[in-house]
């Protein structure tokens, strides 16, 4: 099999697809969006509880999609719970270069070393939306918008 | 063109035939292309490369609009092929032809200038389940501003459409029947003759959707009696950017323009217009003049290797892609149509589709992966996307052969 596709494929990103982390809805989340590919079908539904102070409390997700979608869903709901949703969309901002294969030293070490295994997307261009479909999910729900514009 | 060819499948002699295509000798990611998204588009023989090529470089002229002498050759070569398609479908009448920019934009004008006007709220529109969304919006687009109704025609559970149940669907205000002449995910081909005569026995017209069905075998709309046919042309071998509408000479008569401009009209004053007649009448503007050309060559291709010998070869590969995909365990195929041509869809259990797809073409395997632009039939089967494998007539059972071992590729990077 070819390095590529061992790099996508790699098997923390098949654990997640197969047991994705904060799977299911939120009870009291106070911000909710959903993200639909129309290319593919997928769809993801990401709930937030934000507290007083813009922090992600809680979150959680549900949807169907492709290994790589749910992968990516469930790496980020491990990550962004406690954060500030300013440090949200820094590290959406990131993850973003990331599966572009774009410069990503905007991402703080920790980060990037966390999301290291979503790298191996930027090799296939045609999958990058399915790991961005939560994330723009997640922004959609941080501005209090409904569901995700497709880029 | 010249070339004598074999018109039984024992004779057909497919390694031949793949010489006439050049991209099928090319290599991706390190492997042989295995190219299999026929249904999406077909490669180009090419004769119909080297036709364009000849007509651009020797003959070409904008048609119907000047006396100089490229005009006149241009003219000439542009109305030729409307006798060829003519030919390929079978039609009475050479002006039953209308070129289009594709199948779908002949089903918007079936439905902007022939069904549009005689629509009243509540009147009805039968379509089946299966249809590709361009034999689906154009009708919505009657229910959104007309206030038109879409009946349902479901299929089973292999695929089959009972034409029986076409016609339970039509009522005293069902004003059209809109079907496909073949799925482009479930392979199903429909009994359209039959759905045609119970059809007009209520005195219904009926619009097939042949952008798949006409690749797959002989169509002849004489003795279908369908009242519009549709084809796209890159999936004929031939070029984008062409389509053809055939609709029963008084069905085009009797209908008002789809669009306005050049070509299209007799008279034009400050006050007024009047139009020419069918097919100009609905040829607005400089019509796809190169592609058209090149259709007629892919259409002649066609013919040279013979229709009913392309089909029987590429039904022969589907059935055996699908034995294939059978004998491997969770694996499931979406359409079993007793009738069925060579489009084979399917799900691997714990892949979705997608990721079946990515990995099947680091293999070299091109296959389609998604809703296929059939989201209702997608919801009919409860399935977010499918996989499909579609066969054309340069395919070859080593082909087959290396479908089936990348899918046990991806099957082992998800085991
Ligand atoms: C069954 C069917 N109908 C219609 C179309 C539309 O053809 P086109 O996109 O060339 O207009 C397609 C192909 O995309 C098809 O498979």
């Amino acid at each position: 099999m070819d390095a590529d596709l061992r790099e996508l494929y790699q098997e923390i990103i098949l654990d997640h697809s197969r047991h994705p982390r904060h799977f299911g809805a939120l009870a009291d989340a106070n911000h909710v969006a959903e993200g639909y590919n129309p290319l593919c079908g997928d769809k993801v539904k990401i709930y937030l509880k934000l507290d007083d102070a813009d922090r992600i409390a809680d979150i959680a997700f549900e949807g169907k999609g492709c290994a790589i979608s749910v992968a990516s869903a469930s790496l980020m709901s491990e990550m962004l719970k406690g954060r500030s949703t300013e440090e949200a969309e820094q590290l959406l901002s990131g993850f973003l270069h990331l599966v572009k294969g774009e410069d990503a030293s905007d991402l703080e070490e920790d980060d990037k070393e966390h999301l290291a295994v979503m790298a191996g997307v930027s090799a296939f261009p045609m999958r990058v939306k399915c790991a961005t479909l939560a994330w723009h999910a997640m922004k959609a729900a941080i501005d209090g918008e409904e569901s995700a514009k497709s880029e | 063109m010249t070339r004598p060819l074999p018109k039984t499948s024992r004779e057909y002699d497919v390694e031949t035939l793949r010489r006439d295509f050049p991209i099928l000798t090319k290599t991706v990611h390190g492997r042989k292309l295995v190219y299999l998204d026929n249904a999406a588009s077909a490669q180009k023989p090419k004769q119909v490369l080297d036709a364009m090529t000849t007509f651009m470089t020797e003959e070409y002229a904008n048609v119907h609009r000047g006396v100089h002498f490229l005009s006149a050759v241009a003219t000439e070569r542009y109305e030729a092929a409307r006798a060829r398609m003519q030919a390929f479908v079978g039609a009475a009448h050479e002006d039953e032809i209308i070129y289009t920019h594709g199948g779908t934009e002949a089903i918007n004008l079936v439905a902007s200038s022939f069904l549009a006007p005689r629509i009243e709220p509540g009147d009805e529109i039968v379509l089946s389940v299966m249809e590709h969304h361009s034999n689906i919006v154009p009708w919505h687009f009657l229910r959104e501003r007309l206030g038109a109704v879409l009946k349902w025609v479901n299929v089973s559970e292999e695929g089959d459409l009972d034409p029986q149940d076409v016609a339970r669907a039509i009522g005293p205000k069902t004003k059209m029947v809109a079907i496909t002449h073949m799925s482009n995910v479930l392979g199903t081909r429909t009994a359209l003759k039959e759905i045609v005569r119970l059809a007009h026995e209520k005195g219904v017209p009926v619009l097939a959707d042949g952008c798949q069905g006409a690749v797959h075998g002989r169509v002849d709309v004489k003795d279908l009696d369908v009242d519009f046919y549709v084809m796209t042309g890159h999936k004929l071998y031939g070029p984008t950017g062409i389509g053809i509408l055939y609709g029963k000479r008084a069905h085009l008569k009797a209908m008002r323009p789809y669009q306005g401009g050049g070509e299209m009209i007799r008279v034009v004053t400050r006050d007024n217009v009047t139009y020419a007649d069918p097919p100009m009448r609905f040829e607005a503007g400089t019509p796809p003049i190169v592609e058209t050309v090149g259709l007629a060559a892919a259409l002649g291709y066609m013919e040279s290797v013979g229709r009913e010998a392309m089909a029987a070869h590429e039904n022969a590969l589907a059935r055996k892609a699908e034995a294939g995909l059978r004998a491997l365990n969770g694996v499931k195929l979406i359409g079993e149509a007793k009738d069925k041509g060579p489009i084979v869809s399917f799900e691997t259990i714990g892949i979705h589709a997608h990721d079946l797809a990515t990995i099947l073409d680091r293999e070299g395997v091109a296959v389609r992966a998604g809703h296929h632009c059939a989201q209702v039939l997608m919801d009919r089967f409860d399935v977010p996307a499918t996989a499909r494998a579609s066969f054309a007539l340069y395919n070859t059972e080593e082909e087959v052969d290396a479908l089936i071992a990348a899918v046990q590729v991806a099957r082992k990077v998800f085991s």
